[in-house]
């Protein structure tokens, strides 16, 4: 079994992030920029796979410009095989990234195809969707949980009810949630080892595929503030201001 | 044109979440039409058509629609596309999971998340977990939105008189099988409607320690909610966790008991209109959030709100 993970390079979640002061987006220079955290979950499944015996090779794709090679190192540093970087400069919609996808995957034939639920920057939640819907293929959206035995998937998405259980069959595609594992830290001598790992960089538009935006984005601004609050100095005043100031008990 | 709402149900019932959805689709058109696709879905279609702001009813029944898996559904939807200006659906995980295939079908952009509708071909949606604001503006013939449930209110349930009309359920070949759902039955009002929510974190300690919060959210007849440090350490199921990767809820009256306030979690509760933190660490951020912030120890603070909530009763009664 061949994987395919995805993987988006995206301003660290830890960074407060800032409006630019034309309003024509957010900050992306001089930025912590990481591997979008529910993508990590995906690479680690990937290598757990692979750790297994159940997968023969992984391969991480990314879809940016020169700087995302550092998320596909970061993958190869945490034991994925080989990665490829279609670059770009543009910013591609979740149908694009899709269609973009979908050109590697009729190439790379592989037969798992795994990816984080959302990517933490504009929050979309599409691509593993699209992609599924345009290959035909199965859907397991928001996994936290994954059994492949032969070419039986059995997974658990995590649904606003709870817990929904589906066994679907290979190949698939699936989006995983920040509960499928814990994604581990990448070694000093295995960061080392990914620097000699293949990364392969192929141009966009060698792929034949119409990425045009459909969406213009207006502007960007900054959410409306919350007014400073006041702290209370016990519960008796606490519940009192809730009762006769708010009137919300 | 008219614009089609997918509707959100359990094939007995309409989930609130289209009730917000139908609100955001008034603001694109008078002609408003709901999807259901479902199983055994007479009475929920003979109840829904009451629904004061609906011109027609369009229902798909079929066994094979009880569970809702998108590979069925999503064609069904894009099969009606054509007549529609605008197909919306709720920012709910069957929302989620359900539109991006229509927008593979029909090679459409879908616009994910709105908060806000400013005129029939301009959205406003939050991006990097609500701490950026973004308004996008699209040409494409047909919009596919999710809305955000908490950003609209919800419709009047009666007081309509919509027709209903049957489509037949075409089939798609599926390898998926649905096994089942693990549901956990609670007699607190739901997470994403509720009028309070009481929110637990790492504070808590363990799964134990939530018991003393269910207390009080039933003292308030309030829904409980938690973060994601409270649902990966096992202390509450994945359901109620607020915030980026989890529920958007926007309550009346937000209590954060033992939570730090990370952004992530920031972003799933910080449109609540009252916001109580209680966290004995006075530089939790949860606190520039706050209307109310208490520094202090929840295991003496919550028994204590508790009391005070009974003497209040006592005093009204």
């Amino acid at each position: 079994m061949k994987v395919l993970v995805a993987v988006k390079r995206v301003v660290d979640y830890k960074v407060q992030i800032r409006v630019k002061s034309d309003n024509s987006g957010v900050e992306t220079q001089n930025v912590k920029m990481s591997v979008n955290p529910p993508d990590e979950n995906a690479i680690e499944e990937a290598v757990k796979l692979k750790e297994q015996g159940l997968a023969s090779e992984t391969i991480a794709v990314s879809i940016g410009d020169e700087k995302s090679q550092d998320v596909l190192r970061t993958s190869m540093a945490m034991g994925i095989d080989k990665s490829i970087l279609v670059k770009t400069q543009n910013t591609l919609e979740p149908l694009a990234v899709a269609k973009t996808l979908m050109k590697l995957i009729e190439k790379e034939k592989p037969d798992l195809v795994l990816m984080g639920k959302q990517a933490i920057d504009d929050d979309s939640n599409q691509t593993g969707q699209i992609l599924s819907a345009l290959l035909k293929w199965p859907q397991g959206c928001f996994i936290s949980n994954l059994k492949i035995e032969g070419n039986k998937v059995s997974i658990s998405r995590e649904i606003d009810e709870g817990i929904e259980n589906l066994e679907t069959s290979l190949p698939a595609v699936l989006t995983c949630d920040l509960r499928l594992n814990t994604p581990r830290f990448a070694s000093l001598p295995n960061i080392m080892k990914a620097k000699k790992k293949p990364l392969d960089i192929i141009d966009i538009d060698s792929l034949g595929i119409d990425t045009t935006p459909r969406i213009k984005t207006l502007k960007v601004i900054e959410p409306p503030k919350r007014k400073a609050g006041v702290m209370v100095s016990d519960v008796k005043e606490l519940v009192k201001k809730l009762k006769y100031e708010a009137k919300v008990i | 044109m008219a614009v089609l709402v997918i509707a959100e149900h359990d094939n007995s019932n309409l989930k609130s979440s289209t009730l917000n959805t139908i609100t955001a689709a008034k603001k694109l058109s008078d002609d408003i039409h709901l999807f259901i696709l479902g199983s055994n879905t007479g009475e929920l279609a003979n109840k829904s058509k009451d629904i004061h702001l609906l011109s027609k009813v369009i229902k798909c029944d079929n066994e094979k629609l009880k569970n809702f898996l998108p590979e069925l559904s999503a064609p069904l939807i894009s099969n009606l596309a054509k007549n529609y200006s605008h197909i919306l659906a709720p920012a709910s995980t069957f929302g989620k999971n359900l539109l991006p295939r229509v927008s593979a079908l029909l090679d459409i952009t879908q616009i994910s998340d709105v908060i806000d509708i400013v005129s029939n071909d301009t959205f406003v949606r939050p991006i990097y977990a609500g701490n950026a604001i973004s308004q996008v503006q699209t040409n494409q013939k047909i919009n596919l939105l999710t809305i955000r449930p908490t950003s609209f209110e919800k419709s009047e349930d009666s007081g309509g008189d919509a027709s209903i009309e049957e489509i037949p359920f075409v089939d798609t070949d599926l390898k998926t099988i649905f096994i089942n759902r693990e549901v956990s039955k609670s007699d607190r009002p739901d997470l994403g409607n509720a009028r309070i929510v009481v929110s637990g974190g790492r504070g808590l300690e363990n799964s134990d320690n939530f018991k003393l919060l269910y207390e009080l959210a039933d003292k308030l007849n309030a829904a409980v909610g938690a973060s994601r440090a409270a649902v990966d350490s096992g202390y509450i199921g994945n359901e109620y966790q607020v915030g980026q990767t989890g529920k958007m809820v926007a309550p009346e009256l937000y209590i954060a008991v033992g939570i730090s306030g990370a952004i992530q979690h920031l972003a799933g509760m910080k449109e609540s209109k009252v916001i109580v933190a209680i966290n004995k660490d006075l530089e939790a951020p949860i606190f520039n959030v706050a209307d109310y912030g208490l520094s202090s120890d929840l295991f003496q603070a919550i028994p204590e709100i508790i009391k005070e909530l009974d003497l209040l009763n006592q005093i009204e009664t």
